[in-house]
């Protein structure tokens, strides 16, 4: 069975955590993913970094920057990434924007990810009408879970079709905003987090967007099944380097 | 058949499209739905009218370039777009898409502009209509665009400056696309060109499409007929473009011709040639030709003209490229200047450098005595004074 799906039976809230592969140095990937399961993190999302972000705020464009300026690459992550599997077994998602995987081919990407044993995508510009028509049957063949959006705008309607293309998790973004831009929820969040939660999907949720502590994670995950922290654990790195991984989980919970 | 026009998922052929994250979805769908019938109701028809005929002073006229057309033994007119209102093509979509954002109950506009030319035009309809505007500009573009900065900011708009990436257009248009995803209710975002998720490249080649409307009936007065055998028009993203093809497209007799900047030549690593130097990826929502890495990661371009300085070109016209439907050519910033300075001497008018592109063809690419090619003239050269005054040392 997929690690994603495996994982999320389990009876505890997830924890996942996001940085751009290549950031702060170029070969920093592979330790970096093996503190976080170290340390008791459940999932990874490894950033494929790109030239032209649009839904990310300053620090992971920040991040995506130096990290192609290290000289990083689609094929030099997956290089990097080899052997993986030797050292860990907690669930990897490969997230990025679908133009560097359109350049590589989606078919030689996926057949790469199952390769190396990495679980799922979050491609977030890659929209769900497309996927459907041209991509699914590639993503499926090779085992891989593909992770969809949703926002506080998105209508019910769209939600159930999301879920119903979804096999593994909806990623719920907390709030309209870039990643790393709000601090913090409030009213608005909870009344969207229950009616969520209300609408009883097949898939469980996973917030990302605004989580950079405790608190936030408690927040976001009284209702939802997990929270993904990148922008706050980006800057952490900065700071502390990969050495500092373990102070950082260890404050979340 | 309507084969060269989108079709109503917004693909032209194989490009176009909306690739855009879910935080966006939302917006681009209230407008998908809307944006056909708003441009259908009466109300919105007549004031869209009015104000191209009273405010921008259309029709503009399609004048004989008497003079050019002797010296290149062809019958060429100059669409002229030139004497609009903000002094170029620019404000015939802000004028539509201002119109389009009051419809939907919008009441904050965000728009990214490269040179200036759209975030003034933007600005402009904003203040006619007093509706708050930001304007993202990449930092360098506002280093060497200060009249314009300046104009926008007397039109009562705030400037903001792109700081990521490159600090150019395309990071200019990442940050209003982040402004539209953060404020996703009151906000209309007003792209200035054909690019973009569906359904701006649609949306914004309508509102040109008067350009061509227009030389259809100036024709027909002139020449005793609707079609020329050529229109010419330089191409950046596309609008100008788009416009003056959008009637002819799916009119097989009228040959269409993309004039695109090769800056300082196609393979000197210093140019804008999208068709002759993209790939088909994904650039601002929309599938199309672009200028990338092997990797996919999206590179700068370059061109002396700022109008023309985008790493991609709008999904139509990568699908006229690739279909062969339009004829691309592509002219160095030596050969555009040169352009530039001849229809200032010949006929007395001052092009804007991008326009200069779409003139400066005529010196490779020979026409019949008896050939009627319209040239769209898509804007005046008085942003690029100090352009010239540097290059021509005057």
């Amino acid at each position: 069975m997929n690690r994603i799906k495996q994982k999320l039976k389990e009876d505890k809230k997830i924890l996942s955590i996001y940085f751009s592969a290549g950031y702060p140095n170029l070969e920093d990937t592979v330790q970096i993913i093996q503190e976080l399961e170290k340390n008791g993190v459940d999932l990874i999302e490894i950033g494929l970094p790109f030239s032209d972000p649009l839904a990310d705020g300053p620090t992971i464009q920040e991040s995506s920057t130096i990290a192609l300026k290290n000289g990083m690459n689609t094929a030099l992550l997956f290089q990097q990434l080899r052997d993986i599997r030797k050292s860990v077994s907690i669930p990897l998602i490969l997230m990025g924007y679908f133009n560097p995987v359109l350049q590589y081919g989606v078919a030689e990407f996926c057949a790469k990810c199952e390769e190396i044993g990495i679980d799922g995508l979050i491609l977030p510009d890659l929209p769900l009408d497309v996927y459907k028509q041209e991509y699914e049957t590639i993503f499926k063949k090779h085992g891989l879970i593909n992770v969809f959006l949703i926002t506080p705008q998105t209508s019910d309607e769209r939600i159930n079709a999301i879920d119903k293309a979804s096999d593994g998790f909806i990623y719920m973004v907390s709030s309209a905003s870039t990643t790393g831009a709000k601090q913090g929820f409030g009213i608005e969040q909870s009344d969207y987090f229950e009616r969520i939660a209300q609408m009883d999907l097949d898939n469980p949720q996973i917030v990302g967007f605004g989580i950079s502590n405790s608190e936030t994670f408690e927040q976001a995950t009284q209702k939802a099944k997990g929270a993904i922290i990148g922008s706050a654990f980006i800057k952490h790195l900065t700071a502390n380097g990969v050495h500092g991984i373990a102070d950082f989980v260890s404050q979340i919970r | 058949m309507n084969s060269y026009h989108a079709d109503e998922r917004g693909y032209y052929g194989e490009f176009g499209g909306a690739f855009i994250p879910e935080m966006l979805y939302p917006n681009c769908e209230e407008l998908r739905q809307n944006y056909l019938s708003i441009m259908e109701e009466p109300s919105f028809k007549d004031e869209f009218h009015q104000l191209l005929k009273d405010y921008v002073g259309r029709p503009t006229p399609l004048y004989f370039a008497k003079r050019l057309s002797e010296k290149y033994n062809t019958k060429i007119y100059l669409k002229r777009e030139d004497l609009c209102h903000t002094g170029a093509h620019k404000v015939n979509n802000t004028i539509g898409q201002i119109l389009m954002a009051k419809k939907l109950g919008k009441h904050r506009i965000i728009a990214e502009t490269g040179a200036g030319q759209h975030g003034v035009a933007t600005a402009t309809v904003c203040a006619l209509m007093g509706i708050e505007c930001v304007v993202y500009m990449g930092e360098i573009d506002i280093a060497r665009q200060a009249p314009n900065v300046a104009r926008m900011k007397m039109l009562g708009a705030e400037v903001r400056p792109a700081t990521s990436g490159s600090k150019t257009l395309k990071d200019a248009t990442n940050e209003a696309i982040r402004d539209w995803i953060n404020n996703p209710v009151d906000t209309h975002y007003i792209i200035g060109s054909v690019v973009g998720p569906h359904p701006y490249p649609d949306m914004v080649a309508r509102f040109q499409s008067v350009i061509s409307e227009e030389i259809k009936g100036q024709l027909l007065e002139k020449e005793g007929r609707q079609n020329p055998d050529y229109v010419v028009a330089c191409v950046g993203g596309g609008s100008n473009a788009a416009g003056a093809f959008y009637h002819y497209l799916d009119v097989p007799e009228v040959g269409i011709i993309a004039v695109e900047a090769a800056g300082k030549g196609i393979d000197s690593g210093e140019s804008a040639a999208t068709s002759a130097l993209g790939k088909v990826g994904i650039i601002h929502g929309s599938k199309t030709l672009l200028m990338q890495t092997q990797d996919g990661q999206i590179t700068e371009p370059y061109s002396i003209s700022a109008g023309l300085d985008y790493p991609g070109v709008g999904p139509m016209h990568a699908h006229l490229y690739t279909s062969g439907r339009g004829e691309f050519i592509s002219i160095t910033d030596d050969d555009a200047m040169k352009a530039g300075l001849e229809l200032c001497k010949l006929e007395g008018i001052i092009p804007a450098i991008e326009s200069s592109h779409a003139l400066a063809i005529f010196e490779d690419r020979k026409f019949q005595p008896e050939d009627v090619v319209v040239v769209n003239l898509s804007g005046r050269g008085d942003k690029d004074l100090q352009n010239y005054i540097d290059y021509f040392k005057l």
